[in-house]
């Protein structure tokens, strides 16, 4: 018999037993030991069935392949560039991976040089390196805007269910965003409207885990944006 | 009447810890930080990481290392200034921290990395470095470092023969007093540091680090509250 001492949803810290019993199974960000199933972070109990998962609260962007991230390029070889995405080891882009084509022997800087911030996708991880490609839809070079840090485990409410978050802040402030699941957000558009932009992304990587935060989100976009309508009114008269 | 009641220089009971305050996040850059205060002794914890490690030949292919840092502020004894930078005991002390802490943290995930933890002694009133682990595994926990438990660390000893837990600076000096840093596994109860300074014997020895176990379950309880409050409010 197996018996369960936390709650779904329930805060917990590392070491913390979770259940007792081989009736449940650890899975993300927990372990087994004896019969006990314990915590290796601190975060947010999710038990679906047997399985127990933390969702962490804290910690560095851990790199899976098939993701977007924005970093900065650091450094360059004679072939690659080496890419801050913001975790525990550098990743590396192959001048084989990026869209334009580059010529044997030419100068990389050409194309990414030191302190350009690109969006790019992770391409392979092991043990050893993390690479980077440029090869698909919308990734590029990002020239100007803002670019803001929020903690990786709260893109995913930025982002929204089918990118709903995201495309209401799209659509009613048309600013140009993107949002690499490292937890760098780009911003480009009207200056006033960026502005407003990283407010609301700001919010909501301070709100994420409370209930109800797209309907708030819908109507402080609306409530910012009549505001700063009003304001440019009068400026005009 | 037990012994145990016997009253102490500061009115303390032998097994009753200085008052405890603790908190999380104090240090914003970092990527996790915590404060612990036991009575006049204030340490910071600050962690950075995990992160590239360099120079290279220091690098773990295997796992991520972790590196600590003990240091005392020049303001922070009460008599003279600290004079600042490493010393003999600060190092001695650095290396033990991280032997205390190591145990428990799982870095496998995180080869040829590091994982930094700055531990600052604002006040000092004895039991600094056991503060110092105490806030050191907040600030890991903080940081989002897959951890197999905390560590929870206090003072105990031997004071006019009486097992104590949590000396004071006065305890401590006091003639043939007993003074041993312990830090513990709460939940396995396994020892992590072991430091005696005195003379005493096995069954004084066994008792008193019962005592100690049974006083690091406390600051497990107010570690443990301390890191659930903060992401409860945020």
């Amino acid at each position: 018999m197996g018996e369960l001492l936390i709650k779904d949803k329930e805060i917990v810290t590392p070491g913390q037993v979770l259940a007792v019993g081989m009736d449940y199974l650890p899975a993300q960000n927990s372990f087994r030991e004896g019969d006990k199933v314990i915590s290796s972070v601190i975060g947010i109990t999710n038990v679906s069935g047997r399985l127990i998962r933390i969702i962490s609260l804290r910690g560095k962007y851990s790199p899976k392949e098939g993701d977007t991230v924005i970093g900065k390029i650091l450094d360059m070889s004679f072939n690659n560039w080496f890419v801050d995405i913001d975790c525990a080891a550098d990743a590396v882009l192959s001048m084989r991976e990026v869209s334009e084509f580059v010529e044997r022997g030419a100068d990389l800087s050409q194309y990414y040089t030191f302190g350009d911030i690109i969006l790019v996708g992770v391409s392979k991880v092991t043990r050893s390196a993390i690479e980077l490609s440029m090869r698909g839809p919308g990734l590029r070079k990002l020239f100007g805007g803002v670019l803001l840090k929020v903690n990786p485990s709260k893109v995913p409410r930025i982002i929204g269910k089918q990118g709903s978050m995201i495309n209401t802040i799209k659509d009613s402030t048309g600013c140009k965003i993107s949002v690499g699941q490292n937890g760098f957000v780009w911003i480009q558009g009207e200056p006033e409207k960026e502005l407003i932009a990283v407010d609301i992304i700001n919010l909501i990587s301070k709100e994420a885990h409370k209930e109800g935060l797209t309907d708030k989100i819908t109507g402080l976009l609306q409530e910012k944006l009549g505001k700063q309508n009003e304001r440019e009114k009068q400026s005009k008269d | 009447m037990k012994e145990k009641s016997k009253a102490r220089i500061d009115g303390r009971t032998n097994d009753q810890l200085r008052p405890i305050e603790a908190k999380i996040g104090v240090v914003s850059r970092a990527d996790g930080s915590a404060v612990f205060k036991i009575g006049k002794t204030i340490a910071y914890a600050a962690v950075y990481g995990p992160r590239a490690l360099h120079p290279k030949f220091l690098q773990n292919p295997e796992k991520g290392i972790l590196r600590c840092n003990y240091n005392m502020m020049s303001f922070s004894g009460s008599g003279e200034r600290v004079k600042p930078g490493p010393t003999r005991r600060s190092r001695e002390i650095s290396m033990v921290t991280e032997k205390a802490l190591v145990p428990v943290l799982s870095l496998e995930q995180y080869p040829n990395a590091v994982v930094d933890v700055y531990v600052e002694l604002l006040q000092t009133d004895s039991g600094t470095r056991c503060a110092g682990i105490s806030a050191a595994a907040m600030a890991l926990a903080d940081a989002g470092i897959p951890m197999k438990d905390l560590i929870s660390s206090v003072s105990v000893g031997l004071v006019n023969g009486n097992s104590v837990v949590d000396l004071t600076k006065e305890e401590e000096d006091s003639e043939g007093a007993v003074d041993i840093a312990l830090a513990v596994m709460p939940r396995k109860k396994e020892v992590t540091l072991l430091q005696l300074d005195g003379i005493l014997s096995k069954d004084q020895l066994r008792k008193t680090l019962e005592l100690g176990i049974k006083a690091c379950e406390q600051i497990y309880k107010i570690q443990q509250n301390t890191l659930k409050e903060k992401y409860k409010n945020e």
